[in-house]
């Protein structure tokens, strides 16, 4: 099934022209890439866009709370070893942004689509996926979005009747509980540092017991599936009882999580794993994420961290002290306008490291870190906290907002 | 441990732990410290016994069935109560405070009860959730300077006689009644729909709570900078259109 072989019907043709157009417009009043508004106005057009796009394509979706940007990318690099791949690579992740996203893709095989938690099963009715990836799901902008557990529900709902084959993370009960209505299920031990949006039962209510790495309730014997991929250490290991060491040029435990899930992934489609993942050796950075930038004598790895899951998994990466930790929180729209989760992250983690607070948000960082008993210098602008730093390594952890300030400051 | 001088409970933060929660026991753990307490802090989950010897007990928000789970298993525990009668302090938040009065509204759309510490019924409002920042002015009995918040709720509380308001709101929606009035207390139970770090942005309240456990009528002064920092940001925030 190689790409889209038959033509799109003359509405949705005119449907991807007038898409293309707006987008164009949206790119010369230098608003941004236009994916959005392009998708928006072919959408609009044409309802069924989408799943006729989709059609010809070798779909694989990819959500979760954290990671499904840089799994994206890494599943696309490694499919890319049997075919061409489109895929909406900088996590334009509603229906619009997708839509757009496959227009590109008249010639490819496959697409890789990261999909909004919220429209995961929406998605997934439209485009008739071959398989899903379910990385995580917590606690995340509580302002505006579901309760977490609200939409594990609603995953397991929308992914009942799916025919595709899903792989999902094994070590997260709500993932666990999301994914265990369908009937082809590839369970991964892929880790879950954060724990603290699952110590209640997503089945019956009862308390979670969490004895080492395997979980099970108490009162109505939901348990951890066995899993048949495992991150173990530095190494894949696959359901043959292969083992494959993972070299990525991205850091931290949560990518050779990310790593050990698109290995599977790609194993569903005939890619062996040692294959796939010399291939995602090859991504250094994800939309900016963990690129290591030179600016004013330093070099400043710049590292997004949305929610409590996310800075856990962050903290656990950057180098040990005397590194250099600016600290950046903004509460804009797209980061949720309630700061309430700083509370969630243990910053005591970063007592010995030298730390600088930035962001519009950086007073409620600064009794954060009182709290937390660890020193800290509150800065006016990313200048003036890199301009405190010796010259060297400075590891930038920075909320989404707060995260595109940095790079337009850093010249990223 | 027997040189403890305070003893901080933090009831089901397996349950009620969703809007930062942790940091009220945080901040009343350290406000202690740095008074040169010795502070026990006992995390309970929700199949463990609550003590009921402690000084102060902190429960806080979380999702509709949690809720439910709590309110269910705080009855059929008893602790809270008994621990009430014994002297104890009690500040609830959001669903916890809800859990503190006579019955709320569940997940499954049905009356639950409560455990009846405050003189409050719980009900749902419409389909606008109660979402920003708030500024209010806290019952002067109490001594204490403006409240801020950040209130995220659908829920309604009326109170009855006993129960006095905890503030009255000049921005943002407090108990969603209509009537201006946020939180309610009486006596040693307080409760607020200012979720999460509400005693982060309130640090004399979180001082009261102490000063109450020890019978004290002071505390030796802390570096209160970056707080009067956060509290004056956030104050004007509150006044301003969103």
């Amino acid at each position: 099934m190689a790409g889209n072989t038959e033509p799109l019907s003359p509405r949705s043709k005119l449907a991807v022209t007038a898409g293309r157009a707006a987008a164009a417009v949206s790119r010369a009043a230098g608003r941004g890439s236009g994916s959005v508004i392009g998708g928006k106005v072919a959408l609009r057009l044409d309802p069924d866009l989408l799943a006729r796009l989709a059609q010809h394509l070798d779909v694989v979706l990819v959500s979760a709370t954290n990671g499904k940007t840089t799994t994206t990318r890494l599943i696309a690099e490694a499919l890319r070893a049997n075919g061409g791949v489109v895929s909406n690579a900088l996590g334009a992740n509603m229906p619009a942004g997708i839509t757009s996203a496959l227009a590109g893709g008249s010639d490819s095989q496959y697409a890789v689509i990261e999909v909004d938690e919220k429209y995961l099963a929406g998605v997934a009715r439209d485009v008739t996926p071959k398989a899903i990836a379910l990385l995580n799901l917590s606690r995340d902008q509580l302002d505006r979005a579901a309760e977490t557990r609200m939409l594990a529900e609603h995953w397991r709902e929308g992914l009942s009747s799916s025919k595709a084959t899903i792989i999902a993370n094994a070590d997260d009960p709500l993932v666990v509980w999301a994914a265990s209505s369908s009937p082809n299920v590839v369970w991964v031990a892929a880790g879950q540092e954060w724990k603290d949006d699952a110590w209640s039962c997503p089945s019956c209510g009862g308390v979670l017991q969490r004895p080492g790495d395997d979980w099970v309730c108490g009162d109505c014997g939901f348990r951890r599936p066995v899993p048949s991929w495992a991150l173990h250490g530095d190494y894949v290991l696959d359901p043959h009882g292969s083992s494959w060491p993972i070299q990525l040029q991205l850091p931290g435990r949560a990518n050779k999580a990310n790593a050990t899930t698109s290995a599977a992934v790609a194993a569903s489609f005939g890619v062996a794993p040692q294959v796939a993942l010399q291939r995602m050796y090859t991504v250094a950075a994800v939309a900016g994420r963990y690129d290591v930038v030179a600016y004013e004598n330093r070099d400043i790895r710049l590292l997004l961290a949305k929610n409590p899951a996310g800075w856990l998994e962050t903290f656990s990466l950057i180098d040990p002290p005397p590194a250099p930790v600016i600290l950046a929180v903004n509460a804009r729209g797209a980061d949720g306008t309630d700061t309430s989760w700083l509370w969630d992250v243990d910053y005591s983690r970063l007592a010995g490291h030298p730390i600088r607070v930035i962001g519009d948000r950086r007073l409620d960082l600064a009794v954060r870190l009182e709290v937390a008993g660890v020193d800290f210098q509150v800065c006016g602008s990313a200048q003036e906290a890199v301009a405190t730093c010796p010259p060297g390594r400075i590891e930038a952890i920075a909320n989404y907002t707060a995260f595109q300030d940095l790079r337009r400051v850093v010249g990223n | 441990m027997a040189d403890t001088n305070l003893r901080l409970v933090w009831v089901y933060p397996d349950l009620l732990s969703t809007y930062g929660d942790q940091g009220n026991a945080l901040v009343v753990e350290r406000r202690a410290q740095q008074r040169g307490l010795a502070v026990e802090r006992i995390d309970v989950r929700s199949d463990q016994a609550i003590p009921t010897s402690a000084d102060i007990y902190l429960i806080g928000g979380g999702e509709d069935r949690p809720q439910r789970l709590a309110a269910e298993r705080l009855r059929r525990d008893g602790g809270l109560n008994r621990a009430v009668d014994n002297g104890a302090i009690i500040f609830s938040v959001c669903a916890g405070y809800q859990i503190m009065g006579h019955e709320f509204v569940n997940d499954l759309g049905e009356r639950e009860a409560g455990l009846g510490l405050l003189d409050v019924t719980s009900g749902r409002g419409g389909a606008e959730r109660c979402v920003g920042d708030v500024l209010g002015d806290i019952d002067s009995r109490l001594g204490l300077p403006q409240l801020t918040g950040f209130e995220n709720h659908q829920g309604v509380t009326q109170l009855g006689p006993t129960a006095q308001p905890l503030a009255r709101v000049r921005f943002g929606h407090g108990n969603g009644t209509g009537d201006g009035t946020e939180g309610a207390w009486n006596d040693t139970v307080f409760g607020t729909y200012m979720h999460g770090p509400v005693l982060a942005r309130n640090p004399l309240i979180a001082d009261l709570l102490i000063k109450f456990a020890l019978d004290v009528n002071a505390l030796p002064a802390v570096d209160d900078r970056w707080y009067e920092a956060l509290r004056a940001e956030r104050i004007a925030a509150a006044t301003q259109p969103a």
